[in-house]
């Protein structure tokens, strides 16, 4: 099992779960079945090309998957992924 | 670090070495610290939740010269966090309420205000003229500008934001010691949501202290900037979730496609951030569906006084509907797909929400998916509503 970690903007589209615990081998594993677990995630996570949005980044521990093999990053037992969305509040 | 011009000319009056004391006896900042502190000049653009707490702590530390750029009027609705302002302030100009609660504060600081919004014309410019920016604005064009206009500028960005019980900060474009530039916002998130999918606060809401933690840590690193105290929050992106008080840092790195600072980069000026952001180009819906058509909330008034039929749906929260409410069908603008068929074709139908923003998304999103004609959106939402209809109504 790995954990992914919701954040505050997106709970509302994922029944208000902090986290989510799922079997994956891969991150796109795992945000694919995160998304079929919750799919009005979906059109947040990705656009209409399957890719995962620009102002979503995926981390594996404190590292942007970017940095790895992407979404093709592999995962094992008790891994620990976030998804960080750009905010934009400050102002207000 | 920074390079501070004039630090060595500064001299402290006795009243200046007792109010900063504090500062003086902690070994590694003393008072060549505070010399820095005092030679600085410092750019804090918005004066919200974040640029309030932000103020405050710059000025008590000293900072010698703060520029303060804001071109709102205080609202009672900001009082529940911005905490420079008074309830006597409600419809002042922010910055001039701004600068004389400051300069009660601090009397040793120089405030240079500026009335106005920033944009592609003004920003390189007054950017140019400061040593450190603090970013406390609220909307992705601006953090684009901000973004951009600092890098091109060649100076650090120090950068926080919010969402409800979110909270983000990090320190961009640092100069290293080796002159060497850290990551910027883009290399975080090379573009901004597609405009609708991410609320903003004004609709989403924030926990009122959540910009006081998050505009305290800004302070604190724009102070470290300044200095060279510490370890400055470059290449790391800090995540606080208040809710659950989870804190994470992640690392952050530079994107090699990204425009400004990649290895080819394609970017050399400010370009047009509404159009960037995707805010006002939806060109090819309009040319489709025709311009959309507005109501305005006298006309609205008139078909309910004249027992016009026409179906009133309203796209906010739940919550906000207990708020205040006009009486339309409540229908959350994440489930107006869902529950098209509620919409009448034979009838006019006015979508309404808070200000007409949202409203606006929705009129769009039902165009697309559907042929209806009769849609009019609420100019001003409910808000326009209480300013001109009825002002018994509270406003949120």
């Amino acid at each position: 099992m790995i954990t992914i970690f919701i954040p505050t903007p997106l709970r509302r589209f994922a029944a208000e779960q902090t986290q989510v615990r799922l079997n994956a081998r891969t991150v796109s594993e795992a945000v694919q079945s995160l998304t079929s677990i919750h799919p009005s995630l979906k059109p947040y996570l990705f656009d209409e090309s399957e890719v995962i949005r620009k102002h979503v980044r995926l981390y594996l521990g404190d590292e942007d998957v970017r940095e790895k093999q992407g979404i093709h990053t592999s995962l094992k037992e008790g891994d620990e992924l976030s998804i960080i969305p750009a905010i934009a509040g400050g102002k207000y | 670090m920074v390079n501070i011009e004039n630090v060595e000319e500064i001299k402290f009056s006795k009243e200046e070495l007792e109010r900063y004391s504090r500062h003086l006896i902690i070994p590694e900042f003393n008072i060549e610290g505070q010399k820095k502190l005092k030679a600085a000049r410092v750019l804090v653009i918005g004066t919200g939740g974040l640029g309030t707490p932000l103020l405050l702590y710059l000025t008590a530390a000293g900072v010698g010269n703060i520029g303060i750029v804001d071109f709102d009027v205080v609202d009672t609705s900001n009082l529940q966090r911005q905490v420079l302002f008074t309830t006597q302030d409600v419809g002042r100009p922010k910055v001039e309420a701004a600068r004389e609660r400051l300069s009660a504060l601090n009397p040793f600081v120089n405030f240079e205000i500026f009335n106005l919004k920033l944009d592609s014309s003004n920003a390189l410019d007054l950017i140019s003229k400061y040593d450190v920016i603090a970013d406390g604005t609220d909307n992705f064009p601006t953090r684009y500008l901000v973004n951009d206009a600092t890098v091109l500028a060649g100076k650090v960005n120090v950068f926080a934001s919010i969402f409800r019980f979110e909270g983000q900060a990090s320190v961009f474009n640092y100069k290293f010691p080796d002159d060497s530039r850290g990551p910027n916002y883009r290399d975080l998130f090379p573009t901004p949501p597609p405009p609708g999918l991410v609320p903003s606060c004004a609709e989403g809401g924030v926990l009122g202290v959540l910009p006081g933690i998050l505009g305290s840590i800004q302070a604190n690193e724009v102070i470290k900037v300044i200095t060279g105290v510490g370890e400055p929050l470059a290449g790391r992106l800090f995540q606080f979730d208040a809710s659950e008080f989870k804190t994470r840092i992640f690392k952050l790195t530079k994107d090699p496609d990204n425009p400004l600072t990649g290895t080819n980069p394609t970017q050399k000026e400010l370009i047009d951030y509404e159009y960037f952001c995707n805010i006002n180009n939806h060109a090819s819906i309009e040319e489709k569906n025709g311009k959309e058509q507005e109501i305005t909330v006298t006309q609205l008034n008139d078909w309910i006084l004249t027992g016009k039929k026409f179906q009133l749906i309203d796209v906010r929260e739940p919550y906000e509907f207990d708020i205040v409410n006009l009486g339309g069908m409540l229908i959350p603008k994440n489930e107006i797909l869902n529950h098209l068929a509620a919409l009448n074709p034979e009838t006019d139908i006015v979508i309404h929400c808070r200000s007409g923003r949202r409203s606006h998304d929705v009129i769009r999103l039902i165009h697309q998916h559907t042929n209806l004609k009769k849609l009019y959106n609420l100019k001003g939402g409910i808000l326009a509503w209480v300013d001109e209809i009825d002002p018994s109504l509270p406003k949120y």
